[in-house]
């Protein structure tokens, strides 16, 4: 479904990411891991087209999209939910999740009726300004506003981050109930033990590169990752 | 007490072209983040091109008006396209140069074609003055008026309501986010340049029928008074400058009236500076709350 080759991202001087491969297949979910500062998020914003990368191929649904306008992408079935959730914080809860479907109206009423479904919370402070939301809900709303676009793929950086261990738990069991749902989703965490529970395969990103790649569950039982994500 | 109610409404008048000129200010520096410094000089271009409409082309005052927003429109929008967004990534300095240097253009073009001597508006509108008891209220200021009134209903229906005005909004919070969700910035910041050139068109026409004369530097003055008013109100707030504009016309006609015609824009200033020393952000302006 996705596969990104050789890509290489600079921030300036500084380079990001460094021959970056990974591939998505359908129907998985598939997790980047990863310290503080190893590319991950980078690797998200270069496949939603905020970065550029200067060399290298991004293929979505066998369409080249490596030089795709970022806005153009979510009509080609790809959302972003980005880091720190990115919710429109003047706007309220509904405005927000309708802006989801901008690309995709038709679909603005069924998919409130899913999104409200999916998270009742939502529902209740539909006519709330998303800044007076919490954490957790802001991360729900960020990810229905994503999936208001009925997307293929849904590609969600660390939306654990900042969250009490209750709310983490919830927002991966979210995340199960989507997959279940058949979409595919490529997910950054730096909760790395969450990350691999759920996950069908992952890669391990260092300092701009891959570092080891495999099954979710060989990963977790492997020393090194055990050692230095997994706090064992 | 006759005076006064006068003074009111000629302030209320003076007001609405601010108001409408200060939209276009605020809606641009809410979503490009920029200051549109050659804002002002459309004003004056909106002007000349009812002139040459009515004066020279003889066209009735309906087409010239309609000529007069479809020059306005397209110049903002070509502006936006040609300057500054190649400088979209560019620091804010480099941007806020560039408008200055459109807004010189502008006037000095409008000097090669049009000379420096004034040209005087024709007559466009043939309303009756309104005589309310004592009190009379010119034709013109009624139109502006209602006219005014009509638009910025229009406006805040558009930007709440309406698909491409929740668009900008997003637009104005997050440009990554909107893109995001399949918005196009770049469209967005065209339509805005557009809206705003669009009413700063209509401000020319009011301001051509309430002081008649207009030269290429007519612009800067109401120009420069309206981004007061728009910073006044709350830079970036459609309301806020909606306010600011009519507020600052109040201001400068009571001073006028009551105070003194050469230390009108003396007090107003004063007033402004007072008020954003106890509300930097302006009367209607959000507080930027920076997020941890």
């Amino acid at each position: 479904m996705l596969k990104v080759e050789n890509i290489n991202v600079y921030y300036g001087k500084i380079h990001a990411l460094k021959d970056i491969s990974l591939e998505v297949n359908d129907g998985e979910i598939v997790a980047l891991i990863g310290a503080n500062g190893a590319g991950k998020s980078t690797t998200l914003k270069t496949i939603s087209g905020m970065m550029r990368t200067r060399t290298g191929s991004i293929t979505f649904m066998d369409q080249n999209i490596t030089h795709t306008e970022s806005y153009k992408l979510i009509s080609h079935g790809l959302a972003h939910v980005p880091e720190g959730r990115r919710c429109f914080l003047q706007m309220t809860v509904q405005e927000n999740l309708e802006m989801g479907a901008y690309t995709n109206q038709k679909y603005t009423k069924e998919g409130l009726e899913k999104v409200y479904a999916q998270f009742p919370r939502l529902q209740h402070r539909r006519n709330q300004i998303a800044g007076t939301l919490s954490g957790g809900e802001q991360q729900m709303l960020a990810m229905g506003r994503a999936l208001m676009s009925q997307p293929k793929l849904l590609m969600l950086d660390e939306p654990s981050m900042g969250l009490a261990p209750i709310l983490v738990q919830q927002i991966f069991d979210i995340i199960k109930t989507l997959h279940a749902s058949g979409t595919t989703i490529l997910l950054v965490e730096q909760n790395a033990e969450m990350a691999l529970r759920i996950a069908n395969r992952a890669y391990v990103l260092e300092t701009g590169h891959v570092a080891m790649s495999g099954s979710a569950a060989d990963l977790a039982q492997d020393d090194r990752v055990r050692r230095a994500y997994l706090g064992a | 007490m006759i005076q006064l109610v006068e003074t009111l409404i000629s302030g209320l008048t003076l007001g609405s072209i601010y108001a409408l000129i200060a939209l276009g200010y605020t809606m641009v520096y809410g979503i490009a983040k920029m200051l549109n410094f050659a804002h002002g000089d459309i004003i004056m271009i909106g002007a000349y091109a009812v002139i040459v409409s009515v004066a020279t082309l003889r066209l009735p005052a309906v087409v010239a008006i309609l000529i007069s927003v479809a020059v306005c429109t397209l110049l903002g929008v070509t502006i936006e396209f040609l300057a500054y967004r190649p400088l979209r990534q560019s620091p804010p300095l480099t941007v806020l140069i560039t408008a200055i240097g459109v807004s010189y253009l502008l006037q000095n073009v409008a000097l090669l074609i049009f000379g420096s001597e004034q040209k005087s508006t024709p007559r466009m509108f043939q309303i009756p003055d309104l005589k309310l008891g004592a009190v009379t209220i010119s034709g013109v200021a009624l139109l502006t008026l209602g006219v005014t009134a009509v638009i910025m209903i229009a406006l805040t229906l558009f930007i709440n309501k309406t698909r491409m005005g929740k668009a900008m909004r997003a637009v104005s919070e997050d440009k990554e986010a909107a893109e995001l969700m399949g918005i196009s910035v770049n469209k967005t910041i065209t339509v805005t340049f557009a809206i705003g050139s669009a009413l700063a068109a209509v401000a020319s026409i009011f301001f051509g029928a309430t002081y008649v004369y207009i030269k290429p530097t007519t612009g800067s003055m109401p120009g420069i008074k309206a981004f007061t008013a728009a910073v006044f109100g709350g830079i970036g707030s459609v309301p806020g400058a909606m306010l600011g504009g009519i507020l600052l016309g109040v201001l400068e006609q009571l001073s006028k009236t009551y105070i003194s015609t050469l230390w009108s824009d003396a007090i107003v200033f004063g007033v402004l500076v007072l008020v954003l020393v106890v509300k930097p952000s302006g009367l209607l302006g959000k507080t930027v709350r920076e997020k941890v």
